[in-house]
């Protein structure tokens, strides 16, 4: 069904799972404040809002199911990308809670709220997967970042915490300050804050070389690229994963870096498009750096969150190639990519959580000699989140074909990024070094003696940790059906809109 | 034979058969040590227990060894090799969208080295036999694993299979050496690991491109054929770039001069297991490397004189170079392995000689160094189970007190140095004449590394053999010398040694069609012009 989004009722229809999920999140919150805090009422709270994140994804794949569509000029997008990047929001947002659930109450935070905090925080990302205007987009920002900047101090006791959750409130802050000077901008010189009407409106009145688009681009490429934690900006990554609860973090890596891409990947396919001569070269550029630098310094972590902190930085180099490509293949990469790279993350995380032990000390690669002679699943497990986010085939699973896919659309785009592919493989090899260095010291080293017996795993962690991994080898293996539904989100950069009454647009020069 | 095989319809099942076998197995062993993985907490109990799960475990492994070599001797039988299309071919789909295919098949070339996998792999299990004591069900679950990858090499005719075949082979390699491995197996594991995958990432990114060429546009297509044909009409971009991706994946493997210095480390810190397949079989990965894909796909790059030089001189530098740092090493196992990188240039200069002669004494290279270097690496696994030593100068009088062991170290080294009658002989002396015929200055610096070799094997096999009995250690191993288990498993190596060196001729008939029919299709296509961009269609 087409929806006419001008109509208030088929708005709200077109809105259907993120409203379902915001009223459910609004009773969770009474909910929440029903009863004094105590573990057994967070976990109560965590089921609840689980349920409602299963409640969300029926409601989401129904609408993907059911064919919705909308005319490309609303300010919401009513298309199969934005469903495919609910889904894997969805998904990272479940498995955040079903980790947290156990793990804050082992970490003593015990109110029910924390849950809450998390499907407002999903309620913001999934507005901005349908985000198809700026106005809309920065709100979906402002929504996702505020709950984020809670979650990541959510332990009150522990100061490493709290110096998280203040870095990220007040660079992300800094960071909305460039975005929306940049919305500002680009509204000034194109009069548009719709997406495609800013693509229209720049191939209209030929402002392929306007400085005040140019600078209104930098300023977003900025702020989205603080959000998504590509290096030059990426200071703050480090430090706020590393100090926030272990499953926030699996939320941050995964979840907020899933949705500022996909409304990243968006904006420039669906507005600057034809401004491709101006970005390529930053945004090639910003890729490079982001993938020697996450790279580079990931050698030299000890910590192991901090470690894949610089890894997740890593990933977002990655992407950016799919950004940078400008083809419809390189959107169902994206999506593609953006899947795997969730499961293999959150797998990490979780392993991370459950051995995390309960004083304020930072978790070590050294903490995980020997695992294998101690908890041998879990060390494979392990083994295998770390070979996917390497790309590795078969014991990485989906994370090989992941980064296939992603090559496969850089060679072939025809903004001509075969150097690229080329750069990203190379820089790949140097991961394996940070990346083996755990599988090493987990199996090939001995457990120290006096080393402490890590705790026994809840059942909702051992629920998350195989269901990532059976996943992983499984689409590892055969990767059609995964590739099949991306390919039902990708979307081609032309922003054709008969709407406007403009025609086919001419050809990249 | 053959009407019995095609009765049961063989040739339809046997590849995926021989890939999946190993793969039931691993996740037997898997589940064999995960039932039995909780040790009791008396000292002495887990040590009985750990005992049995051993015995069970490695019994089992070798029931899925020999189950797997038995099945695969019919190949011997149902391949045509003079047939030009592939044989036991199977072609499944896998996943449509990229088109990528499940497709296997084998021709003469492949079939020797599919035989030589699979029957040595059993002699491998039993070299380590009573070495590896701990994690019994892992170790043996990751060689079978290793066994998957390594056959799925040979047989690939898709190259994304390939390509995944040829990395899977990685892990179980990384963990076997890092695990169960020497003194510095961390260093050497790590090496290893790196040194591979850095050659073949760049080899993924050639990978895909040829699919997407092939492709035209449309669905990539990875078929062995199509991408054949394209590059064989001249049809492709960037064919020089393409080239170097694959022979660089291929020369870390073979290892080729410079590339070589993993091998060792990785060699001496193997387990004995590990050694014998990283020289008898994953080296020749990347020489088959060469024959099946890089020469092939490209002849106008690999034979052209700048390129072709280059390979002759890495070819034959490595051959000598191998064979004066093998003069000098201190440890017997060391010795062994720069010898490996001697033979494998061997192996190289027949190649790219690109005569019938010299391919089919490659191929004959490349099947006697994985038998002779094999039997090597289990003599001194053997003798290192008793001394817990492998440096030369720690023996001596061996002779007097082990004389079977003896007899069957100078027979292989006799073999490896390449001694007429044996094995050897025949591959180096094919290489030697065919390349004459080609490259005449190059095969004669060939030919003096036969005297190098016979310096740095006979030198050492007479310092650990021979030499007077003086050590008190070495006295002490009489009574000690091979027993049955060591016996049987040298057995059928010392026969192939003595076979292919009296009567080579079947090895070299399976293999001789493939040869021709290659080295006629090179020279065919080495006028295509060299491309170093895209092609504009």
């Amino acid at each position: 069904m087409s929806h006419d989004l001008l109509i208030p009722s088929q708005l709200m229809s077109a809105l259907l799972p993120d409203l379902i999920l915001m009223g459910g999140a609004m009773v969770l919150m009474l909910l929440a404040a029903w009863k004094p805090d105590s573990a057994e009422h967070q976990r109560t709270v965590g089921i609840g809002a689980m349920a409602l994140i299963v409640v969300t994804i029926a409601a989401v794949v129904y609408m993907a199911s059911s064919g919705a569509s909308a005319a490309t000029n609303g300010p919401i997008a009513v298309d199969g990308f934005r469903w495919v990047v609910d889904i894997v929001i969805l998904l990272a947002a479940l498995g955040t809670i079903a980790l947290a659930v156990e793990h804050n109450v082992r970490e003593g935070i015990t109110q029910g709220e924390a849950h809450v905090l998390v499907l407002f925080a999903t309620a913001g990302m999934m507005i901005l997967a349908a985000g198809r205007d700026l106005m809309v987009v920065f709100l979906g920002i402002e929504i996702m970042s505020v709950a984020v900047y809670v979650l990541a101090g959510l332990n009150r006791r522990s100061p490493r915490a709290a110096e998280a959750s203040l870095k990220y409130f007040l660079l992300g802050a800094f960071a909305t300050g460039f975005l929306l000077y940049g919305i500002a901008l680009v509204y000034g010189a194109t009069g548009a804050t719709q997406f495609t009407a800013i693509g229209e409106s720049i191939r209209l009145h030929e402002l392929y070389e306007h400085p005040m688009l140019w600078i209104g681009m930098g300023l977003m490429l900025i702020g989205l690229g603080f959000k998504v934690a590509a290096a030059p900006f990426h200071m703050w990554a480090p430090d706020v994963y590393d100090g926030a609860p272990t499953p926030i973090t699996a939320f941050m890596a995964a979840a907020v870096k899933a949705a500022a891409f996909a409304t990243f990947l968006r904006l420039w396919y669906e507005s600057f498009y034809y401004t491709l001569d101006a970005w390529i070269q930053p945004v090639w550029w910003l890729a490079v750096v982001t993938m020697l630098v996450g790279n580079l310094v990931a050698l030299a972590q000890q910590n192991i969150k901090r470690m894949l902190a610089y890894s997740s930085i890593v990933h977002s180099g990655y992407l950016l190639v799919a950004v940078a490509a400008s083809t419809a293949l390189a959107s169902t990469a994206f999506l593609f990519y953006v899947f795997a790279y969730t499961l293999a993350t959150f797998g990490a995380f979780a392993v991370v959580a459950t051995l995390q032990r309960n004083d304020d000390r930072p978790p070590m690669i050294a903490d995980y000699e020997g695992l294998w002679h101690t908890r041998p699943w879990l060390a494979v497990a392990m083994a295998v989140f770390l070979l996917s986010l390497l790309g590795f085939p078969v014991f990485g699973g989906v994370g090989f074909f992941a980064k296939w896919y992603l090559l496969q659309a850089a060679l072939q785009s025809h903004v001509g990024l075969a150097s690229l592919a080329v750069i990203l493989v190379v820089t790949s090899v140097i991961s394996a070094g940070y990346y083996l260095q755990v599988v090493r010291v987990m199996f090939m080293k001995d457990r120290p003696a006096g080393a402490a017996e890590p705790a026994p795993m809840g059942a909702l962690t051992r629920l998350v940790l195989g269901t990532a991994a059976v996943l992983i080898l499984g689409f590892g293996l055969f990767p059609s059906q995964l590739v099949r539904a991306s390919r039902t989100g990708s979307f081609t950069p032309y922003p054709y809109s008969p709407a406007l009454g403009v025609g086919v647009p001419a050809p990249l020069r | 034979m053959t009407a019995f095989l095609d009765s049961i319809g063989y040739n339809g099942w046997i590849l995926p058969a021989l890939l999946g076998l190993p793969l039931v197995g691993a996740l037997a062993l898997f589940l064999q040590g995960a039932t039995a993985g909780d040790a009791p907490d008396h000292q002495a109990h887990a040590a009985a227990h750990a005992g049995a799960a051993m015995k069970s475990s490695r019994s089992l492994a070798l029931a899925f060894f020999i189950a797997e070599a038995v099945l695969s001797l019919g190949l011997w039988w149902s391949v045509d090799v003079a047939s030009p299309d592939w044989q036991s071919r199977v072609d499944l789909a896998w996943i449509p969208q990229w088109g990528a295919r499940f497709t296997v098949g084998l021709d003469g070339i492949s079939l020797m080295l599919v035989l030589l996998t699979t029957l040595l792999m059993p002699l491998a299990v039993l070299g380590g036999w009573t070495a590896i004591r701990e994690k019994t069900a892992s170790y043996y679950a990751l060689l079978l694993i290793l066994t998957t990858g390594m056959l799925g090499v040979f047989v690939a005719l898709d190259l994304v299979l390939f390509y995944v075949m040829w990395e899977v082979m990685l892990i179980p390699m990384y963990l076997i050496i890092g695990i169960w491995g020497g003194q510095r197996r961390l260093y050497a594991s790590l090496k290893f690991f790196l040194y591979t995958m850095i050659g073949s990432l760049l080899m993924l990114v050639a990978i895909i491109w040829l699919g997407l060429e092939a492709g035209r546009g449309g669905t990539p297509n990875f078929s062995y054929d199509v991408v054949l044909n394209m590059t064989r009409t001249g049809e492709v971009g960037g064919t020089l770039w393409l080239f170097i991706a694959f022979a660089v994946a291929f020369a870390v493997k073979v290892p080729m001069w410079p590339f070589h210095t993993w091998l060792p480390d990785a060699h001496v810190e193997a387990p004995t297991a590990g050694s014998v397949i990283l020289a008898a079989i994953m080296l020749k990965m990347g020489t088959f490397g060469f024959v099946r894909f890089a020469v092939p796909l490209f002849p106008e790059v690999a034979m052209h004189p700048t390129v072709r030089t280059v390979m002759l001189v890495l070819a034959v530098v490595g051959i000598v170079y191998g064979a004066l740092v093998a003069l000098v090493q201190p440890d017997f196992k060391k010795l062994v392995a720069y010898s490996s990188v001697s033979h494998l240039g061997f192996v190289m200069l027949g190649i790219f000689a690109m005569t019938v002669e010299s391919m089919q004494g490659a191929l004959m290279v490349t099947i006697s160094h994985g038998i002779s270097t094999g039997a090597l690496f289990l003599l001194i696994g053997m003798i290192y189970e008793r001394r817990h030593t492998r440096l030369i100068e720690d023996f001596g009088g061996i002779a007097k007190v082990m004389p079977i062991f003896a007899v069957c170290l100078t027979v292989v080294s006799l073999s490896s140095i390449g001694v007429p009658g044996t094995n050897g002989f025949i591959g180096e002396f094919l290489v030697l004449v065919g390349s004459f015929k080609t490259q005449p200055y190059y095969a004669v610096i060939a030919a003096t590394s036969v005297i190098f070799s016979a310096a740095y094997l006979l030198w050492a096999v007479q310092r650990i053999i021979y030499n007077p009995l003086v050590k008190p250690e070495n006295l002490a191993l009489k009574g000690m010398d091979l027993n049955w288990r060591e016996i049987g498993l040298l057995a059928p190596l010392l026969l192939g040694i003595l076979w292919l060196g009296v009567y080579p001729k079947p090895v070299l008939a399976k293999t001789e069609a493939a040869a021709v029919r290659m080295v006629k299709e090179v020279e065919a296509g080495r006028m295509n012009p060299i491309r170093l961009g895209a092609v504009e269609r």
